[in-house]
């Protein structure tokens, strides 16, 4: 048989290099730049956008000055190393300002009072974003925010701590009183009664302890406050307080009590129809009119109280949205296990609406943070306009235009990316499902 | 029935406003502290400096009321205000004295409710151009594009400027002052106009100050001064005749240097008033007699603050013109201290 057939290949030919077209960085230039006339255009298009930024970019990043005393001293030593004309960066105004955009006007043999503060932020939070963590960490988490507040504003010890024990107070109610008459009826009377302790004997109390036992810092004011340590101070203070009011807002709008409704979707509608400049203006200058006139209602506080409702509004509408997508056997199911409300919620309804609202969630707070610089325009000193117009009203200073922009820029990026990232973190964690 | 409830809770509050602001004196003295509103920071006027001490020309007012009142001028809590809000913190109390480069208006006396007590500084529009343009007068700015800050005073006293003229312009609206000095500088438009104290600020700081030049012609009147609450007269009275002992200094030759001095050797029957060592003026204000006296060695007379914070020896350079004393050509009179 084989000898009738003239050719057989008996051994494999080596395979050839493609067509210089279909491999390699040109194979993968041509399909993903120049496809076709219009994706051409545009590449050659961007590509000359990219080249004219870059140009007037890099020299102006390279010629970077660090060690000046004004910016006239910059220009000085830009021209005199690169050249007449030569445009370049002014960092030696971050260098000589630095402190100020994180501190703001804090007293500075106090640094270290914010500073650590911050980096205890980080211990206190590290239970709630990690649960692989010892779950006892969870009380130094709650004793944080009154440490943090007496490391900022200083003052006797025994005000926090007093404060703290207010809540004491309220779960001491509440779990006395719980298996009697019910969960909302308890955590209302607890609620009163932590109240009576916080207006009525917190001040006496406090200060017979401090009389008593003087521990404390030298108490910092307020309007010493600016830059980072505000932004993060809001930020932080509006961020962990809005989650919580904000789960309550949207589980009371699909309440079917009729009162609790209302209330709820009036208070999220009248704070979402109204911009959030609005709000800080009522904050700095209407509430000053209805107030006594030598009531000393902290600036800050106040922003804070209303940047808080500001959030929380949006954040239940972001779970509101949770609730909606989880399907109606899940609350069938819970009642039929014979769970109550709060059980119900707490143990099935909430942890799957709160995994699919993450995303949503963490974009409000990113917003949240970045919206803290609004308060500059009620006249505190945010990192981006606040302290930039006092650097640039140093007649050194005087003129400088990017610079202050862009790190201040830089650090808000920093900070909105790793919440970011922790996010999309948290939901790879959390995928149970197979889609 | 809305409406009147709204309009009762709104007289309510401002009842309590005037009440509270019939006693400045009485609130300052118990807190121990004068709060004075100030800009957030506007060159030689007015800004914290690297370490958040407050400095400058407006700044020195509220000093020396502090040493007034206080006996100590550095008895003072600085409120940041905005354009946006300085005028609500002073009319709600929560400043006792508004020292932030405002303009003396009408409305602003009368609609707004307060006094102006004195002009401490007498400042005008004018317009800055480049050299190259080859314009000497503001007059010859027909057809020019004109960098201006929106929402100001400013903005207005422009259109009237050009409109009175007969001539035109193309406005490149600009958010703040630094925008306003990039922009210009960046070749956006011809001209630059603020008021001339600024833009002497802004020229000083440019990198060729030559080659830009400030127009002689000043379009609009800008007293800037010092204002309280009305209903507190007494108090009003203070800060007003605490500045012009500052200026009556000037005038008799008393520094912060040589008070001491003077007042041990001084025969002038005025000067010994105006320091307190003859009659009793403080008491009428319900001060001590030694009032001006504190307050002029606490921040200098008139032309001492002038020179250290805006005149010609620091790098803003602004010369007193408007501003001198009206001995020598300016407009800055005290009354006597009788």
């Amino acid at each position: 048989m084989t000898d009738q057939l003239t050719f057989v290949r008996n051994q494999m030919l080596p395979p050839q290099e493609p067509p210089i077209r279909e491999a390699g960085v040109v194979k993968w230039l041509r399909e993903n730049l120049f496809s076709g006339p219009l994706n051409t255009i545009l590449s050659v298009v961007g590509f000359a956008i990219i080249l004219w930024l870059a140009a007037n970019i890099i020299p102006w990043l390279l010629h970077s000055v660090w060690n000046a005393n004004s910016l006239g001293e910059c220009r000085q030593i830009i021209a005199a190393t690169w050249g007449e004309g030569a445009t370049g960066a002014c960092w030696a105004m971050v260098r000589e300002r630095w402190h100020q955009y994180l501190f703001g006007f804090y007293p500075m043999d106090m640094y270290w009072r914010p500073t650590s503060a911050f980096f205890l932020m980080f211990v206190a939070l590290a239970p709630v974003l990690y649960n692989n963590l010892p779950r006892k960490m969870i009380w130094f988490t709650a004793v944080y925010p009154a440490l943090a507040f007496w490391l900022l504003w200083g003052g006797s010890v025994w005000s926090p701590v007093v404060a703290m024990l207010g809540f004491v107070v309220m779960g001491g109610v509440f779990t006395l009183l719980k298996d009697r008459l019910g969960v909302p009826l308890s955590a209302g009377i607890g609620f009163v009664a932590a109240a009576f302790w916080w207006l009525v004997l917190q001040g006496p109390l406090a200060s017979a302890i401090h009389s008593v036992l003087p521990i404390g810092l030298t108490s910092v004011d307020s309007d010493q406050f600016g830059g980072f340590l505000l932004s993060i101070v809001i930020g932080v203070t509006a961020i962990s307080a809005s989650l919580p009011m904000g789960l309550l807002l949207a589980l009371g709008r699909q309440s079917d009590m009729l009162l609790v409704r209302t209330l709820s979707v009036g208070f999220i509608e009248f704070i979402r129809g109204v911009p959030l400049i609005t709000l800080l203006f009522t904050a700095s200058l209407l509430l000053q009119y209805f107030l006594p006139p030598e009531t000393n209602f902290d600036i800050i506080l106040r922003v804070i109280i209303l940047v808080t409702f500001f959030a929380a509004a949006y954040i239940a509408e972001v779970i509101r949205g949770g609730l909606a997508a989880l399907p109606r056997g899940q609350y069938e199911a819970a009642d039929a296990l014979g769970l109550d409300y709060w059980q119900a919620q707490r143990l099935i309804v909430m942890p799957q609406a709160l995994k699919i609202s993450i995303p949503g969630i963490v974009s409000s707070f990113i917003g949240l943070f970045k919206d803290t610089t609004l308060v500059a325009f009620v006249g505190l000193m945010d990192p981006l306009k606040g302290i930039t117009q006092v650097v640039r009203s140093d007649i050194n200073w005087k003129g400088i235009y990017w610079e202050p922009y862009l790190f201040a820029g830089a650090i808000f990026f920093l900070i909105c990316f790793g919440m970011s990232r922790y996010s999309m973190w948290l939901e790879r964690k959390l995928k149970t499902d197979h889609r | 029935m809305k409406k009147s409830v709204f309009l009762g809770t709104l007289s309510a509050a401002a009842l309590v406003a005037g009440i509270a602001g019939a006693a400045t004196l009485d609130d300052v003295r118990s807190r121990g502290e004068l709060i004075c509103g100030v800009n957030v920071g506007l060159t030689g006027f007015g800004a914290p400096d690297a370490n958040g001490n407050y400095q400058g020309f407006d700044v020195a007012i509220c000093k020396a009321v502090a040493a007034a009142v206080l006996g100590d001028a550095s008895k003072v809590k600085y409120v940041p205000t905005t354009g946006e809000t300085r005028f609500t913190a002073l009319a709600s109390g929560e400043v006792d004295l508004l020292v932030r480069n405002s303009t003396w208006t009408f409305s602003r006396d009368n609609d707004l409710k307060f006094d102006f007590v004195a002009v401490n500084y007498y400042d005008g529009q004018g317009f800055m151009v480049k050299k190259d343009l080859g314009v000497s007068s503001a007059k010859e700015l027909d057809g020019a594009t004109v960098c201006i800050q929106t929402g100001t005073t400013t903005e207005l006293n422009l259109a009237d400027f050009f409109k009175a003229n007969n001539m035109s312009y193309t406005p490149v609206t600009v958010a703040d002052d630094s925008e306003g000095q990039r922009q210009y500088l960046a070749g956006a438009c011809d001209a630059y106009t603020t008021d001339a104290s600024g833009l002497a600020a802004s020229r000083a700081t440019m990198p060729d100050a030559e080659s830009h030049i400030i127009l002689p012609e000043i379009i609009s009147k800008e007293p800037l001064g010092p204002l309280v609450r009305h209903g507190d007269n007494q108090w009003g009275d203070i800060v007003r005749w605490t500045y012009f002992a500052l200026v009556a200094a000037e005038e008799y030759g008393v520094t912060s240097a040589n008070i001491e001095e003077v007042a041990t050797s001084t025969q002038n029957p005025e000067v010994k008033r105006l320091l307190g060592l003859e009659g009793d003026l403080g008491a009428m204000l319900g001060l001590d007699k030694e009032f001006s006296k504190r307050a002029i060695a606490a921040v200098g007379n008139y032309g001492e603050i002038f020179e250290a914070n805006i005149g010609s020896a620091t790098p803003i350079g602004l010369a007193r013109g408007l501003n001198a004393l009206w001995t020598q050509g300016g407009l800055q009179y005290a009354p006597p201290f009788r």
